[in-house]
């Protein structure tokens, strides 16, 4: 099932109104890109309480966690870009933007590469918990373009985490994924899901999560270098060993 | 900071994107508002169907928390004031979700209950076959002939009303039609009351549907229009728009996860004539005795007309 705080994995819960507005001033402006929603603090404040409370309510609310993770991070967000900035690597992707879609990726390419490598085994990844990374919700509430896609790049590489930790999609796999991430990326959302996650877990997985996954989860958070400083587009023959290597993840429990 | 609180910048910027739209456009259809957009005409009447598609699900949760319940008692004034007597033929346009409807059936429930209750008073020595027999006719003609049809252009939100209309146990005298309220399919004269309930705001052309429910009531039928309208306490009106601009679309994205239907909600809202014009327009198309009711200040006003 899928996992309830994965805000990587937040799906488009209804059909957006076809036309998105991008044209700036033919509805009064304020975008800044397309999909964007320019809000008041006030609103921001109501929706970052109200998305808290959903997404902890209905689990299935991913939309719920996305707003979460776009309002309450605006302080988070530059320190992120700022890290991607100062790193070759990182600074290319943000220059040149790519994005994980599934009309993007060489799908059968991806499969004739042999196991172990990251694009089998993001592939097998996807296929096993059947889920895509098209179904990303675009950010709609942060107020910069280029945040706006930190956020966005941050949600897509979400699922390669779960490649390079090893977790899968459900309850557990996901508290696991958001320690790390909180860690990492220190976005409040992934504290809050990291923090309230464990509440819906029964007590044996609580004693694994408690004793051997958040020590891991903490450690690798730590020793890693920043994960979207990684273009993974450019290492799908990579093998996943190699590259929690380079990374500094520490192999799975 | 936030553009939709400041409805004046996208006022003023019409005329700009009028102008180009005429040099930009050959034979452009005619353009009109979706909130405070500039679409045409064709447009607007997609998307307004999208927003609510996507709200149906949600629609009667959302309007209890932006009213706060007061829809409600909104919906029950309008029933008060029509007063329906048993036998009364409705048509509900925009009806979607049923509301109106399933108060019209309770009504005219409750006023034949007290009719055959009456009867029985004046009637006291009657046998007791007499007595069982009029138990009978109550249990077969419950609603004593009153029918109400239930017609919306949007099969999402006909879906959540006939889901409604099994849980909550209705099925006499129920109908769900789709239908345009610009272009009814039903013929001339056929209805006794004719209402539409926060739905004419929506219609592309309100003339239209105005004459087309001119045309399907019965001489002696009545017209009744519930919608928003303009608040006539400047001090209300300030934290009114307050409230739909900053809260409703929030509520929205928290609720039904669709943040850009509700700021169109609040948009249109803002769109429709004030109290007076909707009363010009509805005697423009040959309603006499015209009037209408400000509820709450003037946030919902009934207006009403017949048709002689």
């Amino acid at each position: 099932a899928p996992g309830a705080l994965s805000a990587g994995s937040a799906r488009r819960s209804h059909a957006e109104p076809a036309e998105d507005g991008y044209a700036g001033e033919r509805d009064g402006g304020g975008r800044l890109y397309p999909g964007h929603i320019p809000t008041s603090p006030l609103q921001k404040a109501l929706l970052a309480a109200g998305s808290a409370l959903v997404a902890l309510a209905d689990p299935y609310r991913h939309d719920m966690v996305a707003v979460l993770g776009e309002t309450t991070g605006c302080l988070v967000l530059p320190n992120l870009r700022d890290k991607m900035r100062n790193d070759p690597e990182g600074s290319r992707i943000l220059q040149e933007r790519p994005r994980i879609r599934l009309s993007t990726l060489d799908v059968e390419g991806l499969r004739r590469l042999p196991d172990g490598t990251l694009g089998r085994e993001y592939l097998r990844f996807l296929e096993d918990n059947k889920v895509s990374p098209d179904t990303r919700m675009p950010a709609k509430f942060v107020d910069d373009e280029e945040l706006a896609y930190v956020i966005q790049r941050y949600r897509e590489v979400h699922d390669l985490m779960h490649t390079l930790l090893g977790m899968p999609t459900n309850m557990l796999g996901e508290v696991v994924v958001k320690w790390f991430e909180a860690i990492q990326t220190g976005l409040p959302m992934c504290v809050l899901g990291a923090a309230f996650g464990p509440v819906r877990l029964s007590a044996r997985k609580l004693q694994v999560l408690a004793t051997e996954l958040i020590p891991w989860a903490i450690r690798s958070g730590r020793s890693a270098n920043c994960i979207l400083n990684i273009y993974y587009e450019q290492r799908w023959e990579q093998t996943v060993a190699s590259l929690r290597e380079e990374i500094g993840i520490f192999p799975p429990p | 900071m936030a553009a939709a609180v400041c409805p004046c910048r996208a006022l003023l910027g019409g005329r700009r994107r009028l102008l180009r739209a005429f040099t930009r456009g050959l034979a452009a259809s005619k353009e009109t508002h979706f909130g405070f957009q500039v679409v045409s005409e064709e447009e607007k009447g997609e998307k307004v169907y999208q927003v609510f598609e996507n709200v149906a699900k949600k629609y009667d949760i959302m309007n209890d928390s932006m009213s706060l319940g007061m829809h409600r008692v909104w919906k029950d004034v309008l029933l008060h004031k029509m007063n329906p007597s048993p036998g009364t033929l409705l048509l509900d346009v925009a009806g979607g979700t049923g509301d109106i409807a399933f108060r019209f059936i309770n009504y005219v429930r409750s006023v034949r209950e007290r009719q055959l209750r009456q009867k029985l008073k004046h009637h006291q020595n009657l046998s007791w076959q007499e007595i069982a027999d009029s138990y009978q006719e109550e249990a077969v003609k419950p609603l004593g002939d009153s029918q109400v049809v239930v017609c919306d252009i949007n099969k999402e939100m006909l879906k959540v009303g006939r889901q409604k209309a099994q849980q909550l146990g209705y099925s006499e005298g129920l109908s769900w039609v789709v239908g345009n309220a610009e272009e009814l399919p039903f013929g001339d004269e056929k209805f006794d009351v004719y209402t539409i309930a926060f739905g004419i705001r929506n219609v592309t052309h309100i003339d239209l549907a105005l004459q087309e429910a001119y045309r399907v009531l019965k001489p002696g039928g009545r017209f009744l229009c519930l919608e928003f309208s303009q608040v006539n306490n400047p001090l209300l009106s300030r934290l009114y728009d307050l409230y739909s601009f900053q809260i409703i679309p929030v509520l929205g994205e928290i609720i039904a996860g669709d943040w850009k239907s509700y700021q169109y909600l609040v948009e249109s809202i803002r769109r429709f004539p004030p109290q007076e014009e909707f009363k010009a327009m509805i005697e423009d198309a040959g309603f006499l005795k015209v009037d209408y009711q400000n509820l709450t200040s003037g946030i919902v006003a009934i207006h009403s007309g017949f048709k002689l």
